[in-house]
């Protein structure tokens, strides 16, 4: 039998990004052993990447804020698929855990009174995310980091998760490795935390970075998790489009927070020619109204830039396809236009949008403060993932709990920015509180031999085949291309057909994918152990989508190009069947209590 | 499409040199990129540290041409392609493999620093109030992405190897930033000077001259630093004059 070094914990915690470093921290806080898991350096999760900020209801800009405010724009940004009751414990707890966050060490930017200052964001009707010029995300971290260090918590970097532990049923544990030697361990836990964010390596243009390839989604699947909404995927309105290797970056939504404003190749504002009937009477109807919003007019509408991303994004690939598109195939993104209206506007923008201004100097050589940027879709946030309790963050799975990016629940078929980071906080915190609560009423299970040993030898497999198996990466960059082509921003069955088909074939050829080198720090090793979770999800969110015959939220099919009543009671639910393929099945939407409803009602006026 | 020549470190701790690659390139790449296209076709088992590809993260730190530097903001276009561009680990760190190297020593140094520790808050619902224009200081620090390039150049480590007795540029920003935060109430100035090793800076500049993030971490960290260091611990005059006041 294989040796492998065994970790005993209360309580696991898979990735440190924002929502398994607040589930680590509470569950310690809350007295269980923790373990984190994480597969880069700690600081360095996605959450990083995060720039506009987080939204809160705490009203230090605009009094009328409140968390019922907040509720109801997140169901309407959600299309009212979302869980109502995670979307209300959400809107509730989120400014307690900013404000926590505060007495961590964050240093947010300031309200001429010395509170958090807040600002706009699509889909937010006050100015709402609390932020740090345009990194909040590298705010967020640092300070969970920082503060996480001090708990007691063990963490293990740069360590991979390949397979969860099952015991009858319940989640045992984890099987990993780590990068560094490439050895196998064996964690041991009551319960375990997933917080692995998001899937956007399944696709070509991407703002997301190479962890992203749906481990916690396809582990906890393959444990026989439910998973939800997996047809929602968000593609973000504004990547970089040139030059073309780094077409996909983020251009934060903070620019047309701050005035920033969407133009055609004729110089057209084409934003005000389509404002869905949901958001017309929010939506200003002129220019100078949209200005004088973005700089604290409260008795402005905002401007139809900040509408959703769907619906944003879709806007964009219209212009695109129309032929009205900018040179290298996005449109004008202009913020460089406000110093008609600000004496100072080149320090103004550099003060609130300083990485954003870095990042077109160094890598496409334009001053933003003086022309218009290049823009275009890009894949940007997984709104599926594990189906989990409200309020436990637990999943169908006894012992296995999910939060953050890869859990689903709270934003329905469209998140609004500025809610992730919210929701790391909010969910995080309770699975780690409630993940710690199942290790103390539930004692430590067997560990499952077995499994551990299947999983080790199938790791091991792609040395065997050495040089003359499949290159991993060329699959990856097929797949990725897969699903850009047919499964992207527009869907049409035949298309997604195809894809399966492709997918199919894909993984037959990751069966075959082999690897040379040896065990360390082997990139390609571990590029080919994540072709399954990739291949996993990517079918998944094909399937989904196909079955979903509507266009809603993040999802638009071509061939079903409105909005059906009928599928508006319906979430996606995805099991694997007992053949081990996936099960899509339709389940009715979470009821909403009259207590929420007439919040809906209220706020809708 | 242009070609261009990777001189690219190989190899572990036992055995390592400099192997060269040549792949097509084109406009508007980065050094990370080119790696990417070596690993993707000629070395899959390359190994690289990197996550956001977008100078956020600061994982992909190394030495390019001699220089430190994120790959994922070295475009192509500020090197010249004419000769083979070098891509070298950071030198200051333990080598794990090819571009990676051991920077866990960065994570103990900061966990021996006292943390941030809040004064009482201002208002009764536990918040503090803030002027923006105290926190800009602090706010520069925090943008610290945590690359370590400073670290990777400071002589004090690089050359020196004195790890155990200096905490580095990194972590004198570090403590700066809490120090200069209005909400912290923690003092730290002893500890830098006895154990942070503060004093064996020279202030030679070398850190702020490779900061991405364009921290003046001379200027604005350490000096300030050093001069409430010895306001407190050296200036016998000084001191006097605090006790009596
Ligand atoms: C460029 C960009 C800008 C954004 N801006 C905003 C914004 O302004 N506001 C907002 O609210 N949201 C924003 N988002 C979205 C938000 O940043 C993410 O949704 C969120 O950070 C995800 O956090 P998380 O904790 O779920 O996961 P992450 O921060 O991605 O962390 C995942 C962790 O899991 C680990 N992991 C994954 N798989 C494994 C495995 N198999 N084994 C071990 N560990 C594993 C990873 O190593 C990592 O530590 C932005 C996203 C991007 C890409
Ligand atoms: S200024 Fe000080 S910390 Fe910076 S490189 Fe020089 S000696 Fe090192
Ligand atoms: S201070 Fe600058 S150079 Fe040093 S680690 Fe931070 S970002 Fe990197
Ligand atoms: S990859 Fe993040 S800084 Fe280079």
């Amino acid at each position: 039998m294989a040796d492998y070094p065994i970790h005993e914990y209360d309580v696991l915690v898979v990735g440190a990004g924002g929502a398994g470093l607040r589930a680590a921290i509470e569950s310690s806080a809350n007295g269980a052993k923790t373990g984190v898991v994480t597969k880069s350096l700690l600081g360095k999760a996605h959450t990083v990447m995060a720039e506009g900020g987080m939204a809160a209801s705490m009203g230090n800009v605009d009094d009328r804020d409140n968390w019922k405010v907040h509720f109801a724009d997140t169901m309407r940004g959600g299309q009212y698929l979302n869980n109502c009751h995670m979307a209300e414990i959400h809107a509730k707890e989120a400014p307690a855990r900013v404000r926590e966050l505060e007495a961590w060490g964050a240093v947010f930017d300031r309200t001429k009174d010395g509170r958090i200052l807040q600002r706009n964001f699509g889909g937010h009707r006050y100015p709402r995310l609390a932020h740090v010029g345009d990194r909040t995300g590298l705010e967020m971290i640092r300070t969970l980091q920082d503060h996480g260090i001090h708990q007691g918590i063990t963490f293990h970097m740069e360590t991979t998760v390949l397979t969860l532990l099952l015991d009858g049923g319940r989640c045992v544990g984890a099987f990993g490795y780590d990068r560094e030697r490439g050895r196998f361990m064996v964690f041991h836990a009551k319960a375990v935390v997933l917080a692995t964010g998001g899937i956007g390596r399944a696709f070509q243009v991407t703002s997301n970075s190479w962890e992203y390839t749906a481990d916690g989604h396809s582990l906890a699947y393959l444990a026989g998790a439910a998973l939800l909404d997996m047809e929602f995927v968000q593609f973000h309105p504004t990547g970089m489009v040139w030059p073309p290797s780094v077409k996909g970056i983020l251009v934060t939504e903070g620019v047309r927070g701050e005035g920033g404003v969407l133009r055609n190749k004729d110089g057209k504002r084409f934003m005000f020619d389509d404002i869905p009937p949901l958001y017309k009477s929010q939506t200003a109807d002129n220019p100078d109204e949209g200005w004088r919003y973005t700089q604290g007019d409260k008795s402005a509408r905002r401007p139809p830039e900040l509408l959703t991303r769907d619906h944003v994004a879709r806007c964009i690939n219209r212009e695109v396809k129309a032929g009205r598109g900018s040179p290298h195939g996005g449109v004008f993104l202009d913020i460089a236009w406000i110093k008609e209206k600000l004496p100072n506007s080149v320090e103004h923008i550099k003060k609130k949008l300083p990485s954003m201004y870095h990042q077109f100097k160094q890598l496409a050589d334009i001053d933003i403060t003086q022309v218009p940027m290049e823009v275009g879709p890009t894949t940007h946030y997984m709104m599926g993932g594990v189906k989990v309790d409200p309020q436990s963050q637990m999943s169908t799975v006894p012992g296995l709990f999910a939060a953050g990016e890869c859990g689903a629940g709270l934003h329905g078929a469209n998140r609004l920015g500025g809610n992730s980071l919210s929701d790391l906080l909010v969910f995080g915190k309770l699975a780690g509180e409630h993940a710690a609560k199942f290790a103390k009423a539930n004692p430590a299970a067997r560990i499952p031999m077995d499994q551990v040993e299947e999983a080790g030898r199938k790791a091991l497999e792609p040395f065997e085949r050495g040089a003359s198996g499949e290159n991993p990466f060329a699959i990856q960059h097929e797949l990725q291309k897969t699903m850009q082509d047919l499964v992207g921003i527009v869907r049409k069955e035949d298309e997604m057909q195809q894809a399966l088909i492709k997918i199919a074939e894909l993984r037959a050829r990751a069966a075959r994918a082999g690897i040379t080198g040896n065990r360390e720090y082997n990139n390609g090793w571990h590029t080919a152990m994540d072709l399954n979770n990739l291949l996993t999800v990517s079918e998944i969110v094909t399937r989904a989508a196909l079955e979903r015959k509507e266009s809603r939220g993040a999802q638009f099919r071509d061939d079903y190009p409105q909005k059906d009543e009928d599928w508006g009671k319906y979430n996606l639910r995805v099991t694997r069947d007992s053949h081990g393929a996936p099960n899509v099945e339709k389940t009715p939407t979470i009821p909403i209590p009259a207590e929420l409803k007439v919040i809906i009602e209220e706020q809708s006026k | 499409m242009a070609t261009a020549t990777f001189r690219i470190w190989r190899g572990d701790s036992k055995q390592a040199g400099f192997k060269d690659y040549t792949t097509e390139v084109s406009e508007g790449m980065v050094v990370l990129d080119v790696v990417h296209k070596i690993q993707a076709e000629q070395a899959n088992d390359l190994a690289v540290r990197w996550n956001c590809k977008a100078g956020k993260c600061g994982s992909c730190s190394a030495e390019i041409n001699g220089n430190p530097k994120l790959m994922c903001m070295t475009r192509l276009n500020s090197l010249p392609l004419d000769q083979p561009v070098t891509v070298e680990p950071m030198h200051t760190f333990p080598h794990i493999k090819d571009l990676v190297t051991d920077v866990s020593w960065n994570f103990r140094v900061k966990e021996k620093i006292q943390r941030f520790t809040p004064r009482k808050p201002d208002a009764p619902d536990g918040t503090w109030r803030v002027q923006q224009a105290d926190v800009d200081r602090p706010q520069e620090f925090r943008k610290c992405i945590e690359c370590f390039l400073c670290q990777d150049v400071c002589h004090i480590l690089r050359d020196h190897h004195m790890h155990d007795k200096f905490i580095g540029p990194r972590f004198l920003v570090y403590s700066a930033a809490m120090e200069m935060n209005p909400i912290d109430a923690a003092d730290r100035l002893k500890d830098l000077h006895d154990n942070g090793g503060i004093g064996y800076c020279n202030i030679t500049k070398c850190c702020t001259k490779v900061c991405p993030e364009e921290i003046k971490i001379t200027d604005n960290a350490i000096i300030p630093l050093k001069e409430r260091v010895v306001d407190e611990y050296y200036d016998p005059l000084r001191r006097l004059f605090k006790i009596f006041k």
